[in-house]
């Protein structure tokens, strides 16, 4: 316990004296602590990334889960504006070209898979808040531990004004992609540009590229407070410090705004000439890189600010909207208070009044149907239209009959049938049916020796599901058959009764309930029967 | 509404006091009235998304003498209107002898001849009221979006039935009613006695069930442009429109209070919202899922 302890004690607070006598760190001694720990907290869903993709089935090592991670926050950040997100198809798409780079041989499909896979795992599609926690302990007041859930969130998906779902990065997000961590919006931004400006002046443009995307992510942050702090004031302009925290803000922004448009035409202007002044190839191609990513955080500015200057009057608006909104007789009516609640014990009589007069009046209007005649008569007498849209007409098939290539015919089929139509007291031998067969026809041997070895195994499943009378079975009793076509076992042919009735009855239990009257043998059909048991 | 009455019995009448106006209108304006009154007439028909329509409303809103007229052929119809703005459109509803107007008989044929079912299929728009609008300044706020699902409108109204049960059992109430005066019976009862689901051939709905009942009303307000909906989860998720609100506001919701007032029932709340989280140990009572919009 004390070794635990104490490890957790020398980092919190290093110049504590004896552990005894160690009075209670303040909450303030332990923020810096917590924050650093949280912000470590949002890099584990990246370092998680990399430590699960092997357990994901497939061979995936090759892939660097992290750095797609990051790319797809990169992704998000650069894409959402004011009003909506990012596409999550867009994001996926725009991953994997850097997926595919990681495994040019692999399947495009897995390549899309991996993308998907890593959003998903950012979004943490499978948790129920779709969010990540980490805990930290801090100390109380009282000096006691106390440990706290942090619960973050990467990327988050908020639904776009036509339904559909977009995704924003949070400033935790933010932050990880930055890897400033807990730092001001605003210093941030003057080191950035500060840094920016000297990398550019010394021709150091890989560097110079970084700083400046590092300075568009800030600006992206500044855009996204200011954009919640407008949405709230939409909702309830109470929520939100008008008094002080958003003009202070807005001013600050402003001024932000102003100082970084010089900045960065500044700045557009050195690599302007830098890239054109270039003579490697590869710092002409980065010169101009920058020169977009410039251009584009000019936009963004220019963006932040057409929006601060509507601060103050959407301001404006929403208070003499919500603050001076009539709030009159109107307001007064609570639907479950004044109508549901009281309804509800009253005699269905009286309720039915009530229930009426809201359904006359609640249900909305229906534009009443008619049909004219004149159009009734048209609408009939009209042909239908010739439609083009159908393709090409269907050519006429050529039918060509097929030659009746039956072994027997239907006839013979059916004196078969008729001779082995046996009563269920007098089985036969197979012998006998043969002779008798090729007395009216030669070739109908063939078709009652066929049935006679069908029945040998006696469809019993399908007799009894489909609760049939009788079925025809043939029994082996070790007789050799003697005849001039034919050989084997001179099989017993006979007909047994099926207690329909009783079948139905316990078709559940499922045991053919047979009534083995027709075995005069008895003894060769008894085991049959047991032995053809229908599946079960 | 009693201007408009005035105004279609002497449609002249308006523009004569005010002579600059009178000379404007013409055959062309009264089509153009006519044509927005139509446009109001397709409920589902939003201004954002037809622009002769939208053409119409500003029209409407900036020139009085044109809105005049157009209110005017509106009442003449016999139609209420509720509003005239870009976010509703034209919104009107229909005066009680219009032949717009949605009859009970029409709506559903069982509920003509027995008085149990007319009573449910009431409640059920009532409820999915009171259940988009859980506050009363969900009523009054412009901008609220309301959202409902069916089983949770079901679920909803069970729970206050039950409520009411258990307040009965605990007085010791015997609250069956007399076989010969099945009209005196606690409109609860009826709600509780209909089963809340039940297993068809076909896997739909079944109709006469309290959750079937439901989802004919909001089925029903959904080709009145009332509801929109956005999913089948809970028995079919669905969202208000400004028109819905209205419609609730300035005519169903007075007209069943004034008819609650005539039959001696004042009731009595403090203006703030009487639908409540529940307590903890009733929580685990409610249905899962049934997304019950309790509000503190």
């Amino acid at each position: 316990m004390r070794p635990h302890n104490l490890c957790v004690v020398t980092v919190t607070v290093p110049h504590q004296h004896g552990s005894a006598a160690r009075p209670a760190p303040g909450p303030a001694a332990d923020e810096g602590l917590a924050r650093r720990l949280k912000a470590l907290a949002c890099t584990a869903p990246l370092h998680d990334l990399d430590a699960r993709k092997a357990n994901l089935a497939g061979e995936y090592g090759v892939y660097a889960m992290a750095e797609v991670a990051l790319a797809a926050i990169d992704l998000v950040t650069l894409n959402m504006d004011f009003d909506t997100g990012a596409d999550h198809d867009q994001i996926v798409h725009r991953l994997l070209p850097r997926v595919a780079a990681q495994a040019p041989r692999r399947d495009p499909a897995e390549h899309e898979r991996v993308a998907r896979w890593v959003l998903e795992n950012l979004i943490n599609v499978g948790s129920v808040d779709r969010g990540f926690r980490a805990v930290y302990g801090t100390f109380g007041p009282d000096g006691a531990y106390v440990r706290r859930d942090y619960d973050f969130k990467l990327i988050e998906e908020v639904a776009g004004p036509g339904g559909s779902i977009y995704l924003r990065t949070t400033d935790e997000a933010v932050n990880v992609l930055v890897g400033a961590l807990d730092t001001d919006v605003t210093s941030a931004q003057i080191a950035a540009e500060v840094k920016l400006e000297v990398l550019v002046a010394r021709g150091r443009l890989a560097d110079a590229q970084l700083a400046a995307e590092q300075a568009r992510y800030r600006t992206v942050q500044y855009a996204e407070t200011l954009r919640r702090a407008l949405e709230a004031t939409r909702r309830n302009v109470r929520a939100v410090d008008w008094l002080r925290t958003v003009p202070d803000m807005i001013d600050e922004a402003l001024d932000h705004v102003a100082d970084r448009y010089r900045h960065e035409n500044a700045i557009l202007t050195n690599i302007r000439k830098a890239r054109d002044e270039a003579e490697e190839p590869d710092n002409k191609r980065r010169a101009a890189e920058l020169v977009d990513i410039v251009k584009d955080c000019i936009r963004r500015h220019t963006q932040l600010q057409s929006r601060l200057l509507e601060a103050g009057p959407l301001f404006r608006a929403e208070q003499d909207r919500q603050s001076f909104a009539a709030p009159p007789a109107r307001s007064g009516l609570d639907l479950y208070g004044h109508l549901v609640a009281p309804v509800l014990p009253l005699p269905v009589e009286h309720a039915t009044r009530v229930t009426d007069a809201f359904f006359a009046r609640g249900t909305g209007l229906r534009t009443p149907v008619s049909v004219r005649l004149a159009d009734l008569v048209d609408g009939l007498l009209t042909p239908p239209v010739e439609r083009e849209h159908l393709g090409v007409a269907m050519p006429e098939p050529d039918l060509v009959a097929t030659p009746d290539d039956s072994r027997f015919s239907d006839e013979q089929l059916d004196s078969a049938l008729a001779l082995l139509d046996l009563p269920h007291d007098a089985p036969r031998r197979l012998s006998g049916l043969l002779a008798e067969a090729r007395r009216t026809d030669p070739e109908l041997p063939y078709l009652v020796a066929l049935l006679a070895v069908h029945a040998a195994s006696p469809p019993v499943g399908t007799a009894y599901r489909q609760g049939e009378q009788r079925l025809l079975f043939a029994v082996d009793d070790g007789t050799q058959l003697d005849d001039v076509e034919f050989g084997g076992a001179d099989l017993i042919v006979g007909t047994a009764r099926l207690d329909a009735v009783g079948m139905a009855a316990d078709r559940a239990p499922a045991r053919p309930a047979f009534e083995d009257r027709g075995s005069g043998g008895g003894a060769p059909t008894a085991p049959t029967n047991r032995n053809q048991e229908p599946p079960q | 509404m009693t201007d408009h009455r005035e105004a279609e019995a002497a449609p002249a009448q308006p523009e004569a006091a005010s002579p600059g106006a009178s000379a404007g209108v013409t055959a062309a304006d009264a089509a153009d009235a006519a044509r927005l009154v139509s446009f109001g007439l397709q409920p589902k028909l939003l201004p954002a998304r037809d622009a002769e329509y939208a053409e119409l409303i500003r029209r409407h809103r900036e020139d009085p003498p044109f809105a005049r007229l157009a209110d005017a052929v509106a009442a003449g119809l016999g139609l209420v209107v509720l509003e005239v703005s870009p976010r509703a459109g034209m919104a009107v509803a229909a005066a009680e002898d219009s032949v717009f107007a949605v009859r009970m008989g029409d709506y559903s044929r069982r509920a003509a001849s027995d008085a149990g079912d007319r009573f449910l299929h009431g409640l059920a728009h009532l409820a999915t009221a009171a259940m988009a609008f859980p506050r009363p300044e969900d009523l009054a706020d412009d901008g609220y979006i309301g959202r409902i699902t069916v089983n949770g409108v079901d679920a909803f109204v069970r729970q206050a039935c039950r409520r009411l049960e258990e307040t009965a059992d605990a007085q010791g109430e015997n609250t069956d009613p007399a076989s010969d005066a099945p009209g005196l019976e606690a409109a609860w009862r009826v709600y509780v006695r209909r089963s809340a689901t039940g297993a068809t051939k076909d896997a739909r709905r079944l109709a006469g069930s309290t959750t079937g009942i439901v989802g004919k009303a909001v089925a029903f307000l959904v080709d009145s442009g009332f509801l929109q909906r956005t999913g089948d989860e809970a028995g079919g998720t669905y969202r208000t429109t400004a028109r819905y609100q209205l419609q609730v506001r300035d005519m169903a919701g007075n007209a069943a209070m004034a008819e609650l007032l005539e039959l001696g029932v004042v009731p009595v709340t403090d203006g703030s919202a009487t639908l409540l989280p529940p307590d903890d140990a009733e929580a685990t009572d409610l249905v899962a899922d049934a997304g019950l919009p309790f509000h503190s």
